[in-house]
């Protein structure tokens, strides 16, 4: 008996700030293991590794609490960077038009997305794999495989500059997430995609145009997978057709970290932040302590696998205190 | 042999606040189709889901074969031979006839299930019972008929004494209906019993030798069929003193606010019918006699194939749920938690979710008025909460009714379609709907649709009533003609088109 109000105790304030908890911890451990790991730098190396995977998780979120589930997302990051490269090098253009127009590109491949899924009624999961290979795929083809790089140094900072102490993908990252957080509180749209996550049938009878929502977060998705892309474009100074390969999982773990339902309608996009911390302490620390890729890639999995159980740990075990 | 292969005594299944069953005795003899009739709600589903083990007695006996249980579990009902069809389908839909039949209890060839040899033994059952069905065939490939039909086959199969049949006959075609009965007679041969349901009152008196009379939980009557008229037998069913109170109309009817003409869709046929201002018509007759889809056709949910519908004189096209509440035509769905409720979110954002426009300056919602709106909705609507952030799946049935009817009200809606306004919702909180029903048509001059399968609450807050029978309008009835007899013989196609 009172192992089991344990586990609901346990429950309950996992329920609200345990990732939070979980963070701290980890925060702990690698500081006492990792004595440069509290140095002002490292925090801020953190946040810049974390920021092109916390601007995709701003996207993700919108779309997994809908239900959906966007692979489709590092592939979108790794084509607008590519191609924002071969128009900035191949055909000189402006860094900033061409920033632009591979964001309106993404976010066109994300509506793609959206109008498999929304009209045509093809799951979230196929049509994104769907669309990951292919898109993929055209990153290939307009670099032909190979890298390309030479850009200007206006461009670079984007990914490498500075903004007082602060690295300017943090910036970005933090904009991405404030714009977010607001839209979903404080919208009409925001709140219908709530609704449409939690229960799609009601909305739609709650007069929600439930394909234009799902349009909408596609929309999203797409968007801040390709600003995401021109990030790391600028950061490795390169363009690589294969760059944000496997991107998706990090960002899906991080997300679900940050307490998203895997079935829509829950969860706060102001926590998702904590799990895209969670993650990048997770993978700076383990570097600092000497573990090696491989091992590290190894956690991630698991890391993925516990974070759902716990949450629905948490699910039920809340549920059944409320029923009765 | 024994007389009573299964009895029933003195039982009893309470819910909090509800008597399902009160002091019930019966008993079904060996080698008898003996029927079970009621109204909806009238116990005869707790009845069955207790002889299935689905559902345990609050107390009482059941007898079976001569030996007594306080209550029996599934694996135990099966074991003694008691199989039960549903009108919902247990059926896997992408295993073969053959398999399902045999499912759980496969026919093995070393470590391989052996489908030819299952297939041969269902053949042989389907030619004694003059079925023509392809035992390899997928059940996902087959009619609904004939899934049932294959369903019947593996309670047949199962060689069971006692055969509870819930309304089997719903999806079945009159030739179907007629092999089901052959079935039937067979097995009354070889001394099955059979309980059979169904609101289908020619085929009692066609098929079966007794008839049990349940009525709000208590045993009414057993008597032969042969002693009995269909007069009678609805008397018995229906014959009650209203439990509840209504309220009755204080202002004379407005004009007519809503016209449907001819309208059509892939379920209704030719359903015309206006509605005045202050009105509540009612809409009355059997489940999927297609009322529930009318409403969803006007309120756009569902796609008209012809038809108009009329506001005020003026003929508007509702294409989706999104131009029939900017037209003023909100709907409350039958189904609560899956159609009407958020329930992971809080009261506010459900009360304000088809609203939101009001309580937006500029692109944003405003946090203080959207709580504001929401608050004077729980005070006009005594919804009990112990605040307006509080979950909607932590609220009682009753309440998150009132929470969906706040959010049609907060649209300003005229026309308010009620779906099963009580589903499922304890006897004082009915009340309450009722009497803010009423108010809404009094006070406000809302005008109200509301579809019903409860008698008492059809006629006692009706204005004006149509039955529906297969997709059609049966008949209409004035406030002077309302007996619940008059509606369950339209509603049961006895009279009426």
């Amino acid at each position: 008996m009172k192992k089991k109000n344990g586990a609901v105790r346990f429950a309950r304030v996992m329920g609200g700030y345990g990732m939070a908890f979980v963070l701290l911890i980890l925060v702990v451990f690698f500081a006492i293991f990792a004595n440069r790991f509290l140095k002002t730098s490292n925090i801020f190396n953190v946040l810049r590794q974390v920021s092109i995977v916390g601007i995709i998780a701003v996207g993700m979120t919108f779309i997994m609490l809908t239900g959906g589930i966007d692979l489709s997302c590092g592939s979108i990051a790794g084509f607008a960077g590519v191609g924002a490269a071969i128009l900035m090098t191949q055909y000189s253009m402006n860094p900033v038009l061409a920033a632009i127009l591979m964001c309106i590109l993404g976010a066109l491949l994300g509506i793609v997305n959206g109008v498999f899924i929304s009209k045509l009624d093809v799951p979230p999961f196929i049509a994104t794999l769907g669309m990951m290979v292919s898109i993929r795929g055209l990153a290939y083809i307009i670099t032909g495989g190979l890298p390309v790089f030479g850009f200007d140094q206006s461009f670079t900072k984007l990914g490498q500059g500075y903004l007082g102490p602060i690295p300017i993908p943090v910036i970005i990252m933090a904009i991405t997430f404030v714009l977010g957080a607001v839209f979903l509180a404080k919208t009409r749209a925001g709140r219908h995609i709530y609704g449409v996550g939690g229960n799609e049938e009601a909305s739609r009878l709650s007069g929600v145009n439930v394909i234009k929502i799902k349009l909408l977060v596609y929309f999203v998705g797409g968007l801040t997978s390709a600003l995401a892309g021109l990030v790391m474009l600028a950061r490795t100074n390169s363009g690589q057709p294969n760059a944000g390969e496997g991107y998706e999982m990090d960002v899906i773990t991080s997300v679900v970290l940050g307490g998203i339902s895997m079935n829509g309608g829950q969860g706060r996009l102001g926590m998702v932040i904590i799990g895209v911390l969670i993650m990048g302490v997770l993978s700076n620390g383990m570097t600092m302590l000497g573990i090696n890729e491989f091992v590290q890639k190894f956690i991630r999995g698991l890391v993925l696998i516990a974070a759902v159980a716990l949450n629905n740990f948490i699910k039920t075990t809340n549920t059944k205190t409320i029923s009765k | 042999m024994q007389e009573n292969i299964l009895e029933i005594k003195n039982i009893c299944k309470f819910y909090p606040g509800v008597r399902a069953l009160d002091d019930v005795s019966l008993a079904f003899k060996t080698g008898e189709i003996h029927a079970l009739a009621g109204e909806n709600g009238a116990g005869k589903s707790t009845l069955i889901k207790m002889l299935t083990g689905a559902v345990e007695p609050t107390s009482g006996e059941i007898i079976l074969n001569g030996q007594s249980y306080a209550k029996l579990d599934p694996f135990q009902a099966v074991k003694e031979g008691i199989a039960a069809v549903y009108q919902e389908f247990n059926l896997i839909p992408h295993l073969s006839v053959a398999e399902n039949i045999f499912y759980g209890k496969e026919i093995m060839n070393g470590p391989f299930v052996d489908k030819k040899a299952m297939a041969q033994e269902v053949q042989k059952e389907l030619d004694i019972m003059g079925i023509s069905l392809d035992p390899m065939a997928y059940i996902c490939d087959l009619g609904v008929a004939y899934q049932q039909l294959a369903e019947i086959v593996k309670a047949v199969m199962s060689h069971s004494q006692v055969l509870i049949l819930d309304e089997p006959t719903a999806p079945l075609t009159s030739k179907e209906t007629d092999v089901l009965f052959k079935i039937m007679r067979r097995l009354k041969e070889n001394n099955v019993s059979i309980i059979f349901i169904s609101h289908r009152m020619e085929e009692l008196f066609e098929i079966c030798d007794r008839v049990t009379v349940l009525r709000d939980g208590k045993f009414i009557s057993t008597r032969n069929i042969a002693d009995i008229t269909r007069k009678g037998l609805i008397a018995d069913m229906v014959g009650r003193p209203l439990g509840e109170s209504y309220y009755e109309r204080q202002k004379p009817l407005g004009d007519t606010i809503l016209e449907v003409k001819g309208m059509n869709s892939r379920k209704v046929k030719d359903i015309s019918f206006t509605v005045k201002k202050g009105e509540i018509l009612g809409f009355g007759g059997l489940v999927g006699a297609g009322r529930t889809e009318v409403a969803q056709a006007i309120f756009g949910a569902d796609k008209i194939t012809s038809g108009e519908i009329y506001l005020r004189g003026k003929k508007v096209t509702i294409k989706d749920p999104v131009s029939a509440l900017r037209h003023g035509i909100g709907l409350i769905p039958e189904d609560r938690k899956n159609q009407g409720v958020l329930l992971n979110l809080p009261i506010n954002q459900n009360i304000t979710f088809s609203s939101l426009k009001k309580v937006m300056r500029g692109p944003f919602i405003q946090k203080n008025k959207d709580l504001k709106v929401s608050e004077n909705y729980i005070d006009e609507l005594k919804i009990k909460t112990p605040s307006v952030a509080q979950l909607v799946k932590n609220l009682s049935g009753g309440n998150q009714q009132k929470v969906v009817l706040a959010k049609i009200l907060a649209t300003d809606c005229e026309v308010i379609i009620f779906d099963e306004p009580t589903r499922g919702i304890d006897v004082g909180a009915k009340q309450e709907i009722y009497s803010l029903m009423r108010k809404l048509a009094d006070e406000q001059g809302k005008t109200i649709i509301m579809i019903s399968s409860e008698m008492p609450e059809l006629i006692g807050m009706s204005d004006r009533i149509l039955v529906m029978h297969n997709g059609r309008i049966a008949g209409e009835l004035q406030k002077d003609e309302f007996s619940q007899e008059a509606i369950l013989s339209l509603a049961s196609g006895i009279t009426g088109g």
